[in-house]
């Protein structure tokens, strides 16, 4: 085992820890610092794969911007603790959890049969520079790149009719 | 990588936009105390529909051409494009009326309308993952809104939340599928896929746990059985209008893009993936039509009538032929006249601010309304498949597809299942026309003339397509293309 995999299964024995973390706290708080640490993690693997300038945008919008994001809903609406009220029937958590080791047990050994070792060159394959990034955009994902523009479009009219207060009701306070 | 910008193959979408921003623009010319502008809005829109309809006709007659790999304008793509249109436009003439009676904000609800009108349509044209995951979130982010468009029924808001969120978790499920098949293919092109699984040396294991994830994003959208538990509650809570729409339009879409991804991209799996949708199909149809014999809210047992239609459709795709995706095309046309049109009846039915209505509205509307009664036994006949409507021949060439596939035992349960269906859409009719008029008897009749428009032209298509089918098939044949880059 080389050095490069023995960090590459390091950072991501961190991340995959961080992952559990933020769904099994039940702190809102913890669960987004543990998202926030899984982020980080994700960030560097990308390093080490020489895609720097995804590097930067993960720790940019991700960390930077979602996460801090969620700090602020949970600041408004209160963090404490979560109590499972919404659970009627006590066997759906069983349930749910089996059906996830299923499918994570497929996924496993479905993979792990095709998996045909550690991919020498990884760094090769990347074009991480923003250069790189920005012709592939501007060419080959020219369409998803102008339908996400439609996409920010529909997001920004939900906003307007769902968060918007009805007029009258301004006028009545 | 040769630049080809066909815009001629995104020009409908263009359009949809477009008048999308122009709708936003028209409805800040008008205010609240002279909203005289706001009452164009819904007409506008409808001219946007029409254009874009006209420019997929005036295709029709055009080679399929490709848009940088992303898209292609083959016939498939156009017939889906009609449907999606003709669902759009039957949904505004349905909400002219009904929305400012909920919701004040029109304008952002008929751009809204358009722009996931433009996601659909854009699924069908996809041939790429990326484009097919960037519209299908434009159609599913549209819809979340429009479903908590009532914001003083919690049961508006509730839906809206579930399908949120559920919808959200499918979407994961898809974009898994798609990564996975992009690490066993290396390009998310569906032409590029098809030969790199063609070639051989592609990682298997990576790609039968992408088709099956893809299984399970798909089929929350078009709620195929174990994921359709979503349907019912959506569809009741969502105000009527945008359930009509949804109905037609998300299973439309998210069909056509799921039929191009398994016949273009994944032909060589077929062996796997029919055995897994063909026992989804059964699933589907059975299930769907023995919880909609036990409703008694109309919505509901439409929600679930149309989770049956979901498997009657699969049947078709199981055998992965051209011939197959052409008749799936050709269903989802039809059950885009009769169920909408099912669903402005129920508009009818309704009591302001209601929201629903229970099958006992419409007992004895036989002798009070009749032409109500007679559109509704239309779509009701139609849906459950009796010749000669529109419902039959779609039911008819889904069924042959099969059969020519070498699926003839799925097409036999297929037949079992419609007559299952049938029960439930008849008892509707006949408490129509031999009940006599009780006091749930809708009794006073709004005069709505946009609504009355779109049920008179759901009503027209549906026995004009079950008349003559010949005419209609025409435009959803040899649909498929291989093109893809």
């Amino acid at each position: 085992m080389t050095l490069s995999v023995l960090f590459f299964v390091l950072i991501g024995a961190i991340s995959l820890a961080a992952a559990v973390g933020v769904v099994s706290s039940n702190h809102p708080v913890h669960s987004a610092l543990f998202l926030l640490a899984h982020f980080g993690t994700l960030a560097i693997l990308y390093i080490t794969l020489e895609a720097q300038f995804l590097a930067a945008i993960q720790v940019i919008i991700y960390a930077g911007g979602i996460v801090i994001l969620i700090l602020f809903v949970i600041m408004l609406i209160g963090s404490e603790k979560i109590v499972n009220q919404a659970e009627h029937r006590t066997w759906t958590p069983y349930v749910g959890f089996a059906l996830g080791i299923v499918l994570l047990g497929g996924l496993a050994i479905s993979l792990l049969q095709g998996f045909t070792g550690v991919e020498p060159n990884a760094a090769l394959l990347q074009g991480g520079s923003p250069q790189a990034v920005g012709l592939e955009l501007f060419t080959r994902y020219i369409l998803p790149f102008e339908l996400a523009a439609v996409l920010l479009l529909v997001a920004l009219l939900g906003a307007l009719l769902l968060a918007r207060r009805p007029k009258l009701k301004i006028e009545e306070q | 990588m040769s630049a080809n910008l066909n815009v001629s193959v995104i020009l409908p979408e263009l359009i949809l936009v477009g008048f999308a921003m122009l709708v936003m623009i028209l409805d800040m010319v008008g205010t609240d105390e002279r909203p005289t502008g706001r009452t164009l809005l819904p007409w506008l829109a409808l001219v946007g529909v029409a254009v874009a309809g006209l420019v997929c006709i005036q295709q029709y007659s055009q080679p399929a051409a490709s848009f940088q790999g992303g898209a292609v304008s083959d016939h498939f793509a156009l017939g889906l494009r009609l449907i999606i249109l003709v669902a759009t436009g039957l949904g505004i003439l349905l909400s002219a009326s009904y929305i400012p009676r909920i919701n004040k904000q029109v304008g952002e609800y008929y751009a809204l309308l358009l722009l996931c009108a433009a996601g659909m349509t854009m699924m069908g044209a996809a041939t790429d993952l990326m484009v097919v995951f960037v519209a299908l979130e434009i159609l599913s982010l549209a819809l979340y809104i429009l479903c908590g468009l009532n914001r003083e029924s919690p049961r508006s808001s509730e839906a809206s939340m579930k399908y949120f969120l559920l919808g959200a978790f499918s979407s994961a499920f898809f974009v898994y599928g798609a990564a996975l098949i992009y690490g066993a293919a290396g390009s998310t092109q569906y032409d590029e896929i098809a030969k790199a699984l063609a070639g051989g040396n592609s990682n298997l294991a990576l790609l039968y746990p992408g088709i099956a994830l893809l299984l399970v994003g798909f089929g929350f959208k078009v709620s195929l059985v174990p994921f359709h538990m979503w349907t019912p509650d959506v569809y009741q809570g969502a105000p009527t209008p945008v359930t009509a729409f949804m109905s037609v339009g998300t299973k439309a879409a998210a069909f056509a893009a799921f039929i191009r991804v398994l016949v273009i991209a994944l032909p060589a799996q077929q062996p796997s993936w029919g055995w897994a949708l063909a026992i989804m199909a059964i699933l589907t149809m059975t299930l769907g039509n023995l919880a909609a014999l036990r409703q008694s809210s109309l919505k509901r047992m439409l929600a679930y009538s149309s989770i049956a239609h979901a498997g009657y459709v699969l049947v078709g795709i199981v055998a992965g032929t051209s011939e197959g995706a052409d008749a799936a095309l050709f269903y989802l046309f039809t059950y885009a006249f009769m169920n909408i049109g099912a669903f402005a009846v129920v508009i009818m039915l309704e009591k302001a601010n209601e929201g629903d209505a229970l099958q006992n509205r419409a007992a004895g509307i036989g002798q009070r309304w009749p032409w109500l009664a007679l559109a509704m036994a239309i779509f009701m006949f139609s849906l459950s498949g009796v010749p000669p409507l529109a419902g039959f021949f779609g039911k008819l060439f889904v069924f042959k597809a099969a059969v020519d596939g070498g699926w003839a035992w799925l097409a036999v349960i297929g037949m079992l299942n419609s007559a299952i269906g049938a029960y439930y859409y008849l008892r509707v009719t006949v408490s129509m026309y031999f009940e006599k008029p009780g006091a749930e008897t809708l009794s006073q009749r709004s005069t709505w003339s946009a609504l009355s428009i779109g049920l008179a032209v759901a009503a027209i298509f549906t026995v004009l397509i079950g008349i003559l089918p010949g005419m209609w098939t025409a435009l959803f044949t040899g649909g498929l293309t291989g093109l893809g880059g």
